[in-house]
């Protein structure tokens, strides 16, 4: 495809922001979990610089119910699962709220669905939670994932139904934790998604986070990463779907402020109809503590029709020149006349020839989910996109 | 048997000049086994040529006609020409990341046939023809055309028109940028697809090197976005001596 590409390597890097927005670095950002430390939601602010309020569904309010909808866990051998009030020691043990949305969604949940999974879960065992919801009222959910010292398991995510939703997920990694998040948000496409993830990974813990957003109206995922002891692998996978009028954006942080982590982050998305748009936003710190840091972001956006818009910022904030090594890459490339030209003269229709491309494109990322019931779906649903957008 | 008709063809580009007219009333006939060179200076309309039978969209056909054994080809798509058996091997073929080699190759030859080829024998097919090609079989790995050398690029398409089995293949200058083995290599497997198929060719080429391999049995020089002359083989060692002044200047 043609692309505008982008990469750098960074030594020592400035962070920038768009026109007229405060400079702020990453670690300055205010955390809370009460909304009224938040100001009303605004296009100057950078969380909110692409989305303005009124699309939110009500979720910048303090009047969101709790959770109504349905959460069905088909657990695996050894898993617990429980709810747990506020008050619990786990609540915001892996972080808290960085915006008002998630703010808002943090106050309204006063308990949270609590997964665990012990020590004794070593074999890479894989827990499917299905969370249908049911109401498009403004609601909040809350839920921890914790995974014990040395644990080894694989923990699915899945968003379905019709929603209007802040939900923060917070996923506590233990020493020597293995952990593989999968969180697909495929909701019915008037739903409204906030969703803060925050993991915290212990001293020589590995996360591999795959975050699939496809459908829904406006879906925003805020994931972020937090070193909590040396040692901790996080890789960061996404994939995006856009089609005509959907906005999906993602916000990544992963914050090394401790020393010898490494972290990966790995996002594609791809863009089809009048007024898609996704946002991509990378933000990596690396604080003077965090000696030894290796990282890499890299964003692709194949934009296959025109009308569609995919913004992608990288942004790496070095603060200590002892790094093994950061980077980051962002480039969004067009399908362009002549592939499609080529891929038909070779027989193949222009709806086939979109599909060979776009699986093509996107199953590096499907295929590192590693539970083949789950790669299926997400294939099928990827094909089921570009032919409703094909008619 | 199959008869490739091109008559009286004009065909348009839109410039940022305006309409542009490239050809201007190319007749000519190609019949299944036949072999017709086609050579021409830099910017005659050879390329334009190949792609008004692909169906290019850029290249407006504003007069004439194609026809594949009668049946209008100006009115088929991109694809449906492909799948009535026309082949055009490009003088530039694109990338397209995140696609292998196999992948491509089976999603086409699916498409060509109306329906997937039997597993077994389709691997070994491929195997086949890239030993025959001088392919090392990685390329099937490979993403198509990601990072191909010009030769390799050029192989690659020859082994698409092996396993695609066209009933007339366009070659746009498949010959330009293979050292002298790979030319030997992609005329033999020319020559053998037409052999075993019946295929008709148009091969446009600047070099009368690739004719001492691929013998034709009719030369075209293409002037203006039309062919001035044509003849037997004879007329590409002409050409060959005395280059295009005399049409050009005529
Ligand atoms: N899209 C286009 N816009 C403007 N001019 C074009 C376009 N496509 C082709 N042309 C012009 O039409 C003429 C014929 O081009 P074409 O590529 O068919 O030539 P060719 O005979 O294949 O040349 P070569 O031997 O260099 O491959 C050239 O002058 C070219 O610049
Ligand atoms: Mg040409």
């Amino acid at each position: 495809m043609s692309e505008a590409t982008k990469t750098a390597q960074h030594g020592l890097s400035e962070h920038s922001h768009g026109f007229g927005v405060p400079i702020q670095t990453r670690s300055e950002r205010p955390k809370s979990t009460k909304l009224a430390d938040f100001e009303e939601i605004s296009t100057r602010e950078e969380q909110w610089r692409y989305i303005s309020a009124d699309r939110l569904g009500g979720l910048d309010k303090d009047s969101l119910d709790e959770f109504s909808g349905d959460i069905d866990a088909k657990l695996a051998d050894g898993f617990e699962s429980s709810w747990i009030d506020s008050e619990h020691k786990l609540f915001g043990a892996a972080g808290i709220p960085e915006d008002r949305v998630a703010a808002a969604g943090w106050e309204a949940a006063k308990a949270a669905y609590l997964l665990s999974i012990p020590s004794s879960v070593t074999n890479s065992a894989q827990s499917i939670v299905t969370i249908t919801s049911i109401s498009a009222d403004p609601a909040a959910l809350h839920i921890i994932v914790e995974a014990k010292k040395g644990s080894n398991a694989v923990v699915v995510l899945d968003h379905r139904g019709d929603a209007t939703l802040s939900e923060n997920i917070e996923f506590v990694l233990e020493d020597e934790a293995k952990l593989t998040v999968v969180s697909i948000q495929d909701w019915n496409a008037s739903s409204i998604h906030n969703g803060a993830q925050y993991a915290l990974l212990g001293r020589n813990s590995t996360l591999k986070h795959v975050m699939v957003t496809l459908g829904g109206a406006v879906v925003r995922m805020t994931p972020s990463a937090y070193f909590g002891a040396p040692g901790g692998d996080a890789a960061l996978y996404g994939l995006y779907f856009a089609d005509a009028g959907q906005y999906l954006e993602h916000r990544i942080f992963v914050d090394h402020s401790a020393p010898n982590c490494k972290s990966r982050v790995t996002y594609k998305g791809a863009l089809q109809g009048a007024k898609a748009h996704t946002v991509w936003v990378g933000d990596v710190l690396i604080r003077a503590a965090a000696e030894g840091t290796d990282t890499y972001e890299l964003n692709r956006n194949l934009l296959l029709t025109d009308g569609a818009r995919a913004d992608s910022v990288p942004n790496l904030e070095i603060e200590t020149g002892q790094i093994q090594g950061a980077g980051h890459a962002s480039a969004s490339g067009r399908f362009d006349d002549e592939q499609l030209f080529y891929l038909q003269a070779r027989g193949l229709s222009e709806l086939e020839a979109r599909r060979l491309v776009v699986r093509g494109f996107l199953m590096e990322i499907v295929q590192q989910i590693g539970v083949a019931e789950i790669e299926e779906r997400l294939a099928v649903s990827i094909e089921d996109e570009l032919e409703r957008s094909a008619k | 048997m199959a008869t490739l008709e091109i008559k009286n063809l004009h065909v348009s580009v839109e410039t940022e000049q305006g309409t542009k007219e490239i050809l201007r009333g190319v007749d000519l006939v190609i019949k299944s086994g036949e072999t017709h060179a086609v050579m021409g200076p830099n910017g005659s309309g050879k390329s334009t040529l190949a792609y008004s039978i692909a169906g290019h969209p850029k290249y407006q056909v504003t007069k004439g006609e194609i026809l594949l054994d009668g049946e209008n080809v100006l009115e088929m798509s991109v694809d449906e020409r492909a799948r009535a058996g026309l082949f055009l091997a490009m003088q530039y073929p694109v990338e397209i990341p995140g696609v292998s080699v196999s992948n491509f190759l089976r999603t086409a030859k699916t498409a060509v046939d109306g329906k997937a080829p039997a597993l077994r024998s389709w691997v070994a097919d491929v195997r086949t023809a890239m030993e025959k090609l001088k392919m090392d079989s990685a390329f099937t790995e490979r993403n198509v055309n990601e990072g191909f050398s010009g030769g390799e690029k050029k192989r690659h398409e020859i082994l698409q028109m092996e396993l695609l089995k066209p009933k007339m293949a366009i070659l746009d200058e498949t010959d330009s940028g293979l050292d002298v083995d790979a030319l030997r290599v992609v005329a033999e497997g020319v020559n053998r697809i037409t052999a075993e198929n019946g295929m008709g060719v148009l091969l446009i080429t600047h070099y009368t090197r690739i004719l001492n391999y691929i013998k034709p049995d009719f030369v075209h020089v293409f002037v203006a976005g039309k062919i001035a002359e044509q003849g037997g083989p004879e007329l590409a060692d002409r050409l060959e001596a005395d280059g295009y002044d005399r049409y050009v200047n005529a």
